[in-house]
């Protein structure tokens, strides 16, 4: 089927990977007229915006489970809902697990609980207010191609200066503010503003999420702050479960792409980019099968497309090192469990059990947590964010039944991940919390990065491809010299979430590049 | 006997090597006028710089080249690595030869020059004036090779001039006389090895030897000894730099910068800046700094290398070069009076469109009479050939002495 108002002929593309983004890409160019071939690995399509089935009648988000950054701008274009996109619940509260029951809840600029302060919430208000603002100034940039430093264009010129204004605009104090903060460490503004502990150690946590970051490392204010860019239903901050977990967001994704006469092959594992007098021609299976397209588009990492699918002998020798040395060893594994009846967190009415429930009592808590991932053990104590998509959608359990799915922290990437001995101290550490769990398991799983990179094809395993930070950001990401979508090889481009803007469901990288090169035809 | 034993734990002590030569050099260097070169003192000269350079070009003349520094390439993919790693075509460089070459960065721009010798099949051994370890090993990522530097273990003499291949045969190097300009050859001195390469800095009749260190003091003995009645000299490095400007060599850090080395964009060169475009395959599988080659290929250059012959007699360091318009052309990088050829020669890196042969420009020289100082403008003319190129540089067997 294709769209009879496209226009003919734009080109042949060829996408590596049926990431999201890699299918956020497919639908743009499709819709551009482009005529698009997807080349999926696995079996499966989504990437890791997937679930999957871990016990008979147990289905979880493979990893990531909580929606935040879904770019709305492509959910409306897309026509995702008319796809069957649908949140199962959308502007979670966080619940910060405190001990004996003492926990505190945390929605929007409002703190509740008992050990809470009037001036630590007085306090998270304007703390709440700044972040979501200078969030933006980061987000802000998410669609837009990253300038170029002194590149000499007229357009790199123009991009630098939005940046520079956006910073300006937000007055002398808090622009003094913003550059302060936007690089350091989230345990230092923590503590400049907040007295609770458990407070402080819950919030640390959205610094340090999906990283190789403890509260105490820097550039964890400013993984806080791309967390907060993203918005669900207009409200920024705001964070949602996808019903069906987040591979409802892939199949949606399919339909839309399938309804735009995409075609996708699953079971085809790229092997190298097909590279004729330094342009990419097409894409060649690790069967020998030639695909020939005007682009070449790849959703993999940064390493396996440089590494792997170029090659360092079509590359310079300077951008491989460069390549090589970007940090993409990932630290966030998952915890999916299968339970006979709700689980009981000790002091947490049924009505909580579906909140975002996070485990980080304090900030040396978390940061004890990552000491033993620099030395590639996992963390003794480990940090984690907790849902039950359960309560909020029964198609993922037998009824009566629950799944519990976690994101805990910290895993090593490599030799150190034994997720055997691991799952014991994650358990007990749950059982800290919801002392009878450990009897309401039916099954169980937990997934390192390691898994991820086995089952998802992303080395390292790591929740946003490459390391989220500063050095590795905007016209770093994931080096310079290729961090405006453009491989430097012709007719080659990136569109994962190694590239700008960074990972989690978003769809955004996918979508910039494809309106690059929609615009490259015109 | 090694250089430098880094199980010496006081070798930091030791601020320059001496090379395995010394001890014989230093005998030589009337004038005690030792200079640095790298991790070594090596001779500036010996008696004065214009008997040196006359010993270069009326005999023959011994210049030890140890520091430079060298590194050996071999394993499976050694010759895609050296592909990768360079602009020209590396398997055109068949074993038992020697290849002169350019590396670049990833923007094209030049990071040091050098020779190749494709010492046997699938090993190579490249010579540099700069050290190269850092780049070689990104440029290793994705490579099965091994990469040593040997710049220690390997002594090296550079025999120029045109009694050399007399002064070989006299010393006992059998059918020396039929190795070709850039040919390799070992030999057996005294029960070692001896390798040949005629290849040198000089533009002329000439040969590099290279022994183990341990050999060095007996190769310079038996040379010496050989070329006793051809006029043998050692030279040091200020007549070999009149030398390698009469021959149009450009020198790392002098005439270019290494691109490693640079800070300031726009401080560097390609190799289509340095004069140097033959040496850029385009037509072979990629290598780094293709895609920007090709780019500038199509855009044009910025710079242009030329051979000025300037008039009068007072040698051009460091020059500005205006055109007839007394506008800014460019600079000169290595100037000299030429012995051989009689003018006033320079190097220099012109703002491209200038420095077409031809081109009519002004040199800016001050100068000194007497403690006082003045300026001439003088005018001078892009040539193309360079200022010294015998024929016997290219015969084989070369003439006899
Ligand atoms: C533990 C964990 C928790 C996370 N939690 C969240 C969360 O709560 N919320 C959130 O928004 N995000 C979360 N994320 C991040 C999010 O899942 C990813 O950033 C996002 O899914 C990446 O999408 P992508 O399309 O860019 O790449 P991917 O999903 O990695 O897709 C790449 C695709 O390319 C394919 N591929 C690779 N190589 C080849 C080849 N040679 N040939 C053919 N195909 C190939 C792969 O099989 C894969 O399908 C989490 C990630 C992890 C690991």
């Amino acid at each position: 089927m294709t769209d009879q108002n496209k226009a003919p002929n734009a080109g042949k593309v060829v996408i590596i990977g049926a990431g999201h983004n890699g299918l956020v890409c497919a639908a743009y160019l499709a819709k551009a007229g482009f005529e698009v071939n997807i080349l999926e690995a696995r079996h499966e399509v989504g990437g890791a915006a997937a679930s999957h089935e871990f016990a008979p009648g147990y289905r979880v988000s493979s990893t990531g489970h909580l929606l935040y950054r879904l770019d709305e701008q492509v959910i409306k274009d897309l026509d995702l809902a008319s796809h069957g996109l649908e949140m199962a619940a959308s502007d979670l509260p966080t619940v910060a697990l405190g001990s004996e029951g003492r926990h505190l809840k945390i929605h929007d600029d409002r703190i509740t609980g008992e050990d809470v302060s009037r001036e630590d919430r007085n306090a998270f208000m304007a703390y709440r207010e700044r972040m979501l603002r200078f969030a933006r100034i980061i987000s802000g940039l998410d669609d837009k191609i990253p300038p170029r430093i002194a590149s000499g264009e007229r357009a790199d010129n123009i991009g630098l200066g939005r940046l520079a204004w956006s910073i300006r605009r937000l007055g002398k104090k808090d622009m003094r503010e913003f550059l302060r903060i936007a690089g350091i460490n989230i345990y230092d503004v923590l503590e400049e503003r907040f007295e609770n502990e458990l407070l402080k150690g819950a919030l640390s946590l959205d610094g340090v999420l999906g990283t190789h970051l403890g509260p105490r490392s820097n550039n964890s204010v400013f993984t806080a702050l791309h967390r907060l860019g993203g918005s669900v239903n207009g409200k920024q901050g705001a964070v949602a479960i996808p019903r069906g977990g987040m591979g409802a967001v892939s199949e949606a994704l399919v339909k839309a792409v399938e309804a735009l006469g995409v075609s996708i092959l699953t079971g085809a594992e790229v092997g190298h980019v097909e590279i004729e007098n330094g342009k990419a021609t097409g894409a060649t299976l690790v069967t020998g099968e030639i695909m020939p397209a005007d682009y070449v588009i790849s959703c993999a990492d940064p390493k396996t497309t440089f590494l792997k699918l170029i090659g360092p002998r079509q590359l310079d020798a300077g951008m491989v090192r460069k390549v090589s040395n970007v940090r993409q060893k990932g630290n966030a594994a998952k915890l999916h469990l299968a339970l006979d009846g709700l689980p009981k967190f000790t002091g947490l009415e049924a009505a909580q059990a579906g909140h975002r429930l996070v485990v980080a009592p304090d900030l040396e808590y978390v940061e004890r947590a990552f000491n033993h991932v620099k030395y590639g053990e996992h963390s003794a104590h480990p940090v984690m964010e907790i849902t039950i998509p359960s309560v909020h959608d029964a198609s993922l359990a037998p009824e009566g039944k629950h799944v519990l799915s976690a994101i805990v922290q910290y895993a090593p990437y490599g030799p150190g991940s034994d997720s055997a001995g691991f799952e014991a101290q994650v358990m007990e550490t749950l059982a800290r919390y919801a002392p009878g769990i450990r009897e309401q398991v039916v099954a169980s799983e937990l997934l390192t990065p390691n898994h991820f990179e086995d089952r998802f094809g992303n080395i390292g395993g790591h929740w946003h491809h490459a390391e989220l930070a500063l050095d590795q950001f905007l016209m770093l990401r994931p080096v310079a010299g290729a961090a405006q979508y453009a491989a430097p090889v012709d007719g080659l481009y990136l569109c994962g979430a190694g590239c700008h803007p960074g990972g989690g469901v978003s769809g955004q990288a996918g979508r910039n590049v494809a309106q690059l090169i929609s615009g490259l035809d015109k | 006997m090694k250089i430098i034993d880094y199980s010496d734990r006081d070798h930091y002590k030791t601020q320059a090597f001496q090379t395995p030569f010394h001890e014989r050099a230093a005998a030589f260097n009337q004038k005690h006028c030792w200079g640095r070169w790298k991790d070594y003192i090596t001779a500036n000269t010996y008696y004065d710089t214009a008997t040196e350079y006359f010993a270069a070009r009326n005999a023959c003349s011994v210049f030890d080249l140890t520091p430079m520094t060298k590194h050996r390439i071999s394993g499976p993919d050694a010759l895609d690595f050296m592909n990768r790693l360079v602009t020209r075509e590396v398997g055109k460089i068949k074993p038992g030869r020697v290849g002169y070459t350019v590396w670049c960065n990833d923007a094209g721009q030049v990071i040091d020059d050098g020779t190749i010798f494709h010492l046997e099949e699938g090993v190579y051994r490249l010579c540099s004036q700069e050290p190269q370890i850092d780049w070689l090993m990104t440029s290793a990522i994705g490579f099965d090779v091994d990469i040593v530097d040997e710049t220690h273990d390997v002594a090296g003499l550079a025999f120029q001039g045109p009694t050399t291949c007399a002064v070989l045969k006299l010393m006992g190097l059998e059918g020396i006389e039929n190795l070709t300009p850039f040919g390799i050859a070992k030999f057996d001195l005294d029960g070692f090895e001896l390798t040949v390469s005629r290849t040198g800095y000089t533009g002329d009749l000439g040969y590099e030897l290279w022994v183990a260190p341990e050999h060095a003091l007996t190769l310079w003995d038996r040379l010496f000894e050989a070329g006793a009645l051809h006029g043998i000299r050692p030279i040091g490095s200020e007549a070999l730099e009149i030398l390698r400007i009469e021959a149009g060599f450009i020198l790392a850090g002098v005439d270019f910068l290494p691109a490693n080395e640079a800070v300031r964009p726009g401080r560097t060169r390609s190799p289509y800046e340095l004069g140097l475009g033959w040496l850029v395959h385009l037509d072979k599988p990629y290598f780094t700094g293709k895609r920007a080659l090709i780019k500038e290929k199509e855009n044009g250059s910025r710079y242009v290398f030329a051979k000025l012959n300037i008039e009068g007699n007072k040698p051009a360091h460091q020059s500005f070069i205006f055109d007839k318009r007394q506008k800014f052309a460019g600079t000169v990088t290595s100037a000299a009076w030429s012995p051989s050829a009689k003018v006033n020669i320079a190097l220099a890196t012109l703002e491209a469109p200038h420095g077409k042969p031809g081109d009519q420009l002004l040199a800016e020289i001050y100068y000194q009479r007497e403690l006082k100082w003045s300026r001439v403008m003088a005018p001078c003319t892009v040539v193309e050939g360079v200022f010294w190129d015998p024929p016997r540089k290219r015969e084989t067997p070369p003439p006899d002495f």
